[in-house]
Parts: structure tokens; sequence; C-alpha cells
């Protein structure tokens, strides 16, 4: 039998990232077992093995491929996505470094290698033109997370946050898979580009089932990327997984998820486009102000991040719904800044904690006068999620409002105007309670080198892509125009 | 279909379930009389000349009996276990050929109830549904005994039916097929080509993993009557219990045909081609697979007066650690000369 | 067409099936009724002559995975469901007019929407493993593949979580 037709050695070089991070994952487990070396060289074998991949990436070219018949499609948008979550990752573990000890719970292998294993499920998702593969990523990603967010065995808080994403994760699981079945019921594919022929040429067997299918993949999306009202389990289990999980959670798996979605609705539907239009405007509008009136009366600060991630999910939606090339690469742009945002204040997060209760407003109380640098830190990063110039937040956000604009949706930027304004209150909050409110009893966080040095690499990135953004956007561009 | 097929299967149904009805009852005194013997008693002797009528006697008393429904106990489910036991153990024999075909009114019949495309998963698939019958069985009777035998059995069950699958996988990387007719034919000719010579190891793993899915000793500890009274059984009497009893023998029957099926040559008599002598070659074929048979269930009683029981731990180890690894190991080795054979 | 009539005959115990199994407050009963709805789908199955898949849902579902769920409800020893208390007695109306409305919507649609929907290319009555194996382990390599390490997550998972001494 001639197999060359469904793969090739190219085929198998495309996918090299992919299985240099599931060797070195599994390196790390033999490592685990072997139990002869510190948690530290794991991290760092694991560290190393995302560089590697990154390497591969960089070796492998950016034009474009179709590999395995038509399963996986790499482009530059793929590309870009790759390099997020590597970077991403490799931060998550140098954060975790130490953090694990400080909640009680030994670093083990376990948790480097699922890390590994997430980022491989979000390559493919992102690299996927395949319904099948999205799934299979998506599954891959989720399966990891679920025991990511329960990973501190002892803590009730966090094994409660475990058990309902993985029930709530199922249920969406679900709805995504009834999407896919219904959408290959009525177009007899699951290729992206099969279907994407199949409704140009009309060829679709039944309309209703196609939206159907539609339908509930984006159920199955908004599920994942915590969309109101489909974002129920956000604050729980961003509140009780570790803190560098969450940080981890927050973005690079949101990350992927508007990738794939991007890639679903952009090369799979884009005929069936416009009568969807209504719904992510509804979708938009609900999701930031849900998520913004929410943030609103938190105490707890992970729930309140929690939150704000949920509002910030709201207006990455606009971009979906402009989808035109300003659109996508605001997206994009956008999606680079949170991530540096976000995990950056998490990670400043989970040096301050320092037992397994999370912290609240107040115990921020004086932490300027105790630790100058990590409150400045904190407050940089609040400043940018709330979108002040000259941070780069202001300009993610005015990418987005000026793309949403440009295609007329001058009542939906209008709403996420009055929803940024809200949000500062809750993102200064914490910075009223670190600089002006005084109280002795304070927090005692402690940083190494390594993450001083990463945190101060964050900070620039966010000084940086706000004063001059124009090389990243670039890039966007570039990207953007690639899938458009 | 014809009136004429119609009527040939209905026939070959009866006369299997007959048959299987008859061996259960034959395999109930012999395995009381010989254990008998190895133990230097008589046995039943008094009920018949040498005591053959006996498991009749029995049956008779079965149903005269009263029963019992322990209060506490779940109705339905206490109703129903011993069926869903026993109706899969009579089902399983359907896919088993047990002769070469025969040519009767002008048309060949082969000796086999259904021809099952993917026969050997029909008989894996139905004796895992067999364990709902023990498991439910144990939960029923509301009582410790019970249940704690129902959960042993089904742990042990799952574990070698891995063990078991594995090594059928190996004889149908042979074969190239799933159907046991092919699976007989493929074992044609002479002697040597029986797969229990090609394949020894999965032979003994298949016929240790049987004797745990039958639950019989070395491996009944869901019946460990030191430790569990009866077992699942406990709280059973009556007509219910004699169908556990009797779904216990026709599990051993489909278990020692199945055996002969998948490693004796099924009704291969070595060195004769069945097809060339007609109605004579027919007959022998089924002697020679009665014959096979009939020393796999001796088998079975010889192993039970012979072993002690296992403790529970040293199952679970044999199980996960010893039969699954070798399977494993067998599989490998299996593939790995069919490669280089179809390269070479 | 006896066929088809006995398509709607699995159909209709499969649905009623799964009603059961949610609506049922004996988690043994429920596991019971999952089984039941196995055995439909894999009649299902076999009307669509794939007897291989058939063959798998019983061995795999009904014989294996669910087992193991009675094995672990019959350890724990759960009694009859605690019905939930007062307070929730609106939300639970509420949310079940709308899984009704949801459900009812969702079949209406389909139902009018049925038109003529795709037929599968491969026809599995003849060698339809051999169909399914080479569909695996061509068109389907990389997927395949996934899901081996998607089931390798899955345990490495379960033992973390669940090995009380790691």
């Amino acid at each position: 039998m001639d197999l060359s037709q469904y793969f090739t050695s190219s085929d198998i070089a495309g996918i090299t990232p992919e299985i240099i991070l599931t060797l070195t994952a599994l390196v790390v487990l033999t490592l685990e077992m072997a139990r002869v070396f510190r948690p530290g060289i794991i991290l760092l074998v694991a560290a190393s093995g995302l560089v590697l991949a990154g390497t591969a990436l960089v070796q492998g070219g950016n034009d474009d491929k179709i590999l395995f018949g038509g399963m996986l499609y790499l482009n530059t948008f793929s590309m870009f996505f790759d390099f997020l979550y590597l970077f991403v990752g490799l931060l998550t573990l140098i954060f975790s470094q130490g953090y694990l000890e400080k909640m009680g719970s030994e670093t083990r292998g376990e948790y480097p290698a699922l890390i590994l294993f997430a980022v491989i499920g979000m390559m493919l998702m992102t690299r996927a033109n395949d319904l099948v593969m999205v799934f299979l990523g998506l599954e891959l990603l989720s399966l990891s997370l679920y025991v990511l967010v329960g990973f501190l065995r002892h803590n009730l808080l966090s094994n409660e946050s475990g058990l309902k994403y993985l029930l709530l994760g199922a249920f969406a699981t679900g709805f995504f898979l009834f999407g896919a079945a219904l959408t290959f019921g009525a177009t007899g594919t699951t290729n992206f580009s099969g279907i994407a022929s199949a409704i140009a040429a009309g060829t679709v067997l039944s309309e209703i089932y196609l939206y159907l299918g539609i339908g509930f993949l984006l159920i199955g999306f908004a599920f994942k990327v915590a969309l109101a009202p489909f974002h129920m389990w956000s604050p729980d289990v961003y509140q009780g997984a570790p803190t560098t999980v969450t940080g981890f959670l927050c973005t690079a798996p949101k990350a992927a998820g508007f990738g794939a979605m991007l890639k679903v609705f952009m090369i799979a539907f884009p005929e069936a486009f416009p009568e969807w239009q209504d719904i992510f405007w509804v979708l938009a509008v609900l999701t930031m102000t849900v998520g913004n009136i929410s943030a609103l009366v938190q105490s707890n600060v992970k729930r309140m991040l929690a939150f704000s991630s949920v509002s910030h999910a709201g207006y990455l939606v606009m971009g979906i719904l402009v989808k035109d090339i300003a659109g996508v690469s605001a997206v994009l742009f956008y999606l680079i800044v949170y991530s540096a945002m976000n995990l950056g204040a998490f990670a400043i997060i989970s040096l301050a904690e320092k037992d397994e209760q999370s912290l609240t407003f107040k115990q921020f109380r004086g932490l300027a006068s105790q630790n100058p640098l990590l409150s400045g830190a904190l407050a940089i990063f609040m400043v940018s999620l709330a979108g002040f110039p000259p941070t780069a937040g202001f300009i993610a956000k005015y990418g987005l409002f000026s793309a949403a604009i440009a295609k007329g949706y001058i009542w939906l930027v209008v709403i996420a105007v009055l929803n940024t304004v809200v949000s500062f209150y809750y993102y200064f909050r914490i910075i009223v309670n670190m600089y002006m409110r005084d109280e002795k009893v304070g927090l005692q966080p402690s940083t190494g080198l390594l993450t001083a040095g990463i945190l101060a690499l964050l900070i620039a990135i966010v000084f940086i892509l706000g004063i001059t953004p124009g090389y990243l956007l670039e890039i966007t561009v570039d990207v953007a125009t690639a899938v458009s | 279909m014809d009136l004429l097929g119609f009527i040939i299967i209905l026939v070959k149904v009866l006369v299997v379930f007959a048959a299987t009805m008859l061996t259960v009852l034959v395999m109930i005194y012999l395995e009381r009389r010989v254990s008998a013997f190895m133990q230097g008693r008589l046995g039943p002797n008094r009920v018949g000349p040498q005591g053959l009528l006996q498991p009749i006697a029995d049956g008779i008393k079965f149903m005269m009996k009263e029963d019992i429904v322990p209060a506490g106990a779940d109705k339905p489910i206490f109703i129903l276990a011993p069926a869903i036991l026993l109706i899969p153990a009579l089902m399983t024999f359907a896919v088993i050929p047990f002769g070469s075909d025969i040519t009767l009114f002008g048309r060949q019949i082969p000796l086999q109830v259904a021809d099952v495309n993917v026969g050997i998963l029909y008989v894996l698939a139905l004796t895992s549904i067999g364990v709902y019958g023990i498991v439910l069985a144990g939960w029923s009777s509301n009582s410790k005994y019970s249940l704690l035998g129902g959960l042993r059995s089904s742990a042990q069950l799952i574990s070698y039916e891995l063990a078991m699958g594995l090594a059928v996988v190996s004889i149908i990387l042979l074969s190239g097929s799933l159907k046991l007719n092919d699976i007989v034919a493929d074992q044609q000719g002479y002697l040597f080509s029986w797969n229990v010579f090609k394949q020894p190891l999965a032979f003994i793993i298949f016929l240790v993993a049987v004797y745990a899915e039958t639950n019989r000793l070395p491996f009944d500890l869901s019946e460990a009557e030191q430790e569990l009274v009866g077992g699942y059984h406990t709280e059973y009497s009556s007509i219910k219990f004699a169908m556990f009893f009797m779904a216990e023998y026709a599990n051993m029957i489909t278990a020692a045909a199945l055996t002969v099926t998948l490693f004796f040559g099924g009704w291969d008599f070595p060195l004769v081609d069945e097809s060339s002598l007609g109605i004579l070659g027919t007959v022998l074929s089924v002697c020679s697979f009665i014959l096979k048979m009939g020393f796999f269930l001796f088998l079975f009683i010889w192993v039970r007066w012979t072993f002690p029981r296992f403790r529970y731990d040293q199952l679970m180890k044999l199980g996960w650690k010893v039969m699954l690894p070798l399977a494993l190991f067998n599989i490998f080795i299996t593939a790995g000369y069919l490669t280089v054979r179809a390269l070479v | 067409m006896p066929l088809s009539l006995l398509f709607y005959f699995a159909a209709l115990i499969a649905v009623g099936s799964a009603i059961l199994v949610v609506l049922n407050r004996n988690a043994v009963y429920s596991a019971i009724f999952l089984v039941l709805c196995f055995f439909s789908l894999a009649m299902i199955y076999l009307l669509l002559e794939a007897y291989f898949l058939a063959v798998l849902e019983i061995f795999i579902y009904a014989g294996a995975i669910m087992v193991l769920f009675l094995f672990v409800v019959m350890l724990l020893n759960l009694g009859r469901e605690k019905a939930l208390p007062h307070f929730m007695k609106f939300q639970r109306a509420l949310s079940l007019m709308l899984v009704i409305l949801f459900f009812f919507g969702v079949s209406l649609i389909m139902v009018v929407g049925s038109g003529e929907l795709h037929q599968p290319t491969i026809k599995f009555s003849s060698g339809s493993v051999y169909a399914l194996g080479e569909a695996l382990f061509t068109k389907f390599l990389l997927p395949f593949e996934v899901a081996s390490l998607l089931l390798l997550v899955a345990l490495i998972g379960t033992v973390y979580l669940a090995k009380r001494k790691i």
C-alpha cells in the first residue's frame, strides 16, 4: 500500500516541536520516577525542552504547509501562537519554581510534564485544519489543566476547583463534539477547507444542521474561553488553582481558544458568518459587562482577576466580530499584551501568598513600604490591565476599539469604553491598598534573582509595546493577512 | 430466508442448547465423582446406576425448595442477577464451530449456530457482560459476604480479561481474522499447525485467565467459602441458586470449547482432511471436538482438587505484573515475527 | 420496513434509558440503565452493519468501563440521594424548564432540518475491521497518535490525584 499520500517525512518534520515536547515530558516523568534529581533540575529539563521546541519551530520556517492530508495547516498564524504558548509555558515553569513547596506540595515531575502536554494541546489547536484535531488538542489541553488546577492534593479549594473544572469542562466538550458531529452531518467533512468549499458550493445537505452545529461549536468555545453566560466556572477555578497555574490558565489557553475560534470561523465558516454577527455582538457586550460588574464586588484578588479576565475576553470577542485584518491583528496584539500583564500580576501574587488561603485586597495593605519594587511592578501591571497610556494595555484596547469603529460598531465601542471606565475601580483598588493604607502586618514576599529578572522583562514588554508598538503591530498585521 | 434454512437454524440452536444443558448435568455429576475419586471416597452412587441420576434429583430438589428473598434486598435486581449471568453464558456457544460442514438435503450446513465475522470479540464481549450478574447479585443481596464476593470477582474478571484479550490478540495476528471459522481453518493440516505449538505462551496465559474468568480454583476468591460463606450467591436459594450453578458450568463449557477452538485446532482431527470424507468426516470432526473439550473440562476438575486457592493480593499481582506484561511481550514477538516474515 | 422499526425500538430504549440514568435517585440503577443504553446503541450499530463497533461498544463500555463504575458506586455505598435544600426549589424548577425547552427546541429543529443527510462513505459491512484499521493508520494517523497522548495525560492525572501515597 502506498502510504505517501497520507504522510511523508516532511509531515513528521512539521510536527517536530510537538515530538520534542512529548519526548521532554516523558523524560521529565522518568526523571521523577527515578528520584535521583532535585526538583529544580526537572524544571530545568522541561524548560530546555520548551526552548528546544522553539528552535525547532524557527528551523521549520514560516511557509504555509498542509500536513497529514489536511489535518494540520501550518502558517504564520499558527507559528505566532506557537511562540506565545512556548513563551508562556517557559515563564510559568520559572515562576513555579519554589511556589509549590511553599503551598505545601513538593514540586513533582508531573507538574512540568502536564504543562508541556498542555502546550502540545494548544499548539495542535491552532495548527489544526480539521475539527477532529481541534477537538483532540482542546481535550489534551483541558485534561492537563484539570489536573494542574487540582494539583495541590491536600488543599480542599484546589480539589474543589479541579473537580468543578472537570465537570463543566466535560459538559462543554459534549457541546463541542455535538457541534462537530452536526457540522459533519451537514457538510460531509470535518476538514476546514472542505467545510468552507461545501458551503461555498452550496452542497450543504441541511442548512439547519449546519447552523445548529456552528452554534454548538460556539458554545463549546465560549465555555473554554469563559464568555458570559458560560463563564460561571472561571472564578472558582481561578481562585482554587495554584496561583502559577491560574496565571498559565488565563493566558495561554485563552489565547489558544481564541486562536482556534478565529481559525474555525474564518477558514471553515466564512460564508456562514453574517448571520452570526448579532450573536457575537451580544456575547461581547454580555461578557465584558458581566465580567466587570462582578469584579467590582470581589474581595479576593484572584477572583477579581478571574472576572477581569472574563471582561477582557469580552473585548477580544469584538475583534472576532470585526474579523477584518485590523480586527484580527488587534486580537493578536491584545493577546500578547494581555498574556504579559496577567502572567506578571499572577506571578507577583504567587510570590506574596504565604499559605493555603488566597489573598484578599485587605492583605495588600502596606505592601508598598514592605517591598516597594514588587508593589511598583504590580501597580504597573494593574495600570496596564486598566488600559492607561503609556502602557501596552492602552494600545491594545485602542487597536480593538478603533477596528470596531472602522466597521461601524459605534454602540459596541461606547459600551466597551464605559466598561473600561468601570474597571478602573477594581484595578486601582489594589494600588490604593498597597500605597495609601498603612498597616504593619503586611505580606513578606521574597523574590529570586531569576524571577525578578523575568518580571523586569515583562514590565519592559508592557512599556515598550506601550510606547513603540510599531514592531509588533507589523508582525500581527502580517499574521492577520495570512488568515484573512 | 427460506423455510428449510430457518428450520435448520432452529434445529442447530436447539441441539446446541440441549447439548450444553446436558453437559452441565454431566459436569455436575463428574465433578462430584472425580473429586471423590481423587480423595479416595465414593461420591454419589445411590441414585440410578453409579449415581448417574444424581444431577436430576438435585435439580428437582432445587425446584421444590422455598425461594427466599432476604429482607432489605433490592428485589428487582436480586431476581434479575442470576438471569444476567446465565443468559450470556448460554449465548456464547453460538459462534463456536463444533464440526466440519455437513451436506444434508442438498445444501452445505456449517456446524455452528451463527458465523459472526467478529466471532472472537463476540465471545469476549458476552463474557464481560456476565460480570454484571455476579456484581449485581452481590450488591442486591444486602449482605456483607455477598458484596465482598461481588467486588472481588468484578476486580478479578477485569484484571484477567485484559491478559486473556491480549493472549487472543496474538492468535488473531496469526490467523488474520476475528472469525472463529478462519481461526480453525488456519490450524488445519498436520499436528504442529495447531496454535498451541505456535503460541505456547499465549496458551498458558489464556488457560490461566480462563480459570480466573470462570471463578474456578485456584482463583475462586469470589466464593471462597472459608472467608465469605458462599460469596456472591450466599443469599440465594432454590432455582435462582441453581441458575448460578448452571451459569458457572455453562461458562466452563464455553471456556473449554474456546480453548480448543483457539489453540487445539477446533474440530480438526490431525492429519485427516475431514471435508473429503463426507458425512464420516463430519462425525470424526465432531467426535474430535468433543474429546478435546472433554479433556479441558476434566482439567477444570483436576485443577480444582489439586491446587490451593490464591490469596487476593497474589491474584492481583499475578494478573497485572506477570500475565499482562507476558501477554504484551508475546504480542510484540508475534508482530515482530510477522513483520520480518513479510519483509523476507 | 422492519429494520427501521428495529431502529426506532433501539432508539426509544436508548433515549428512555438515558433519561432514567439521570432521573434515578439510586446510583446503582443509574449505572444499570446506562448499560442498557449502551446495549441499545450497540443495536443501532448492528443495524448500520458496523458489527465491529457494536461489539466494541459492549466489550469496552458495557463490559469494562461500566463495571468499574458499578464497582466504585458499590464501594462508596451511596444511599438514596438526599433531596436538595429547600431554597434550591426555584432554581430546580427553572433549570428543568430550560432543559426541557432546550431539548425539545433542538429536537424540533433537527427533525425539521433533517432533509437528506450525508451518507457514510465507508461501507462497514465487509471486513469492517480492516476498513477501520486502515483508516486509523492512514487518514487518521495523527489524531490516532494524539489520542494516545490524551490517554497518557489522563493516566498521569488519575494516578497523581487519586493515589494515596506517591
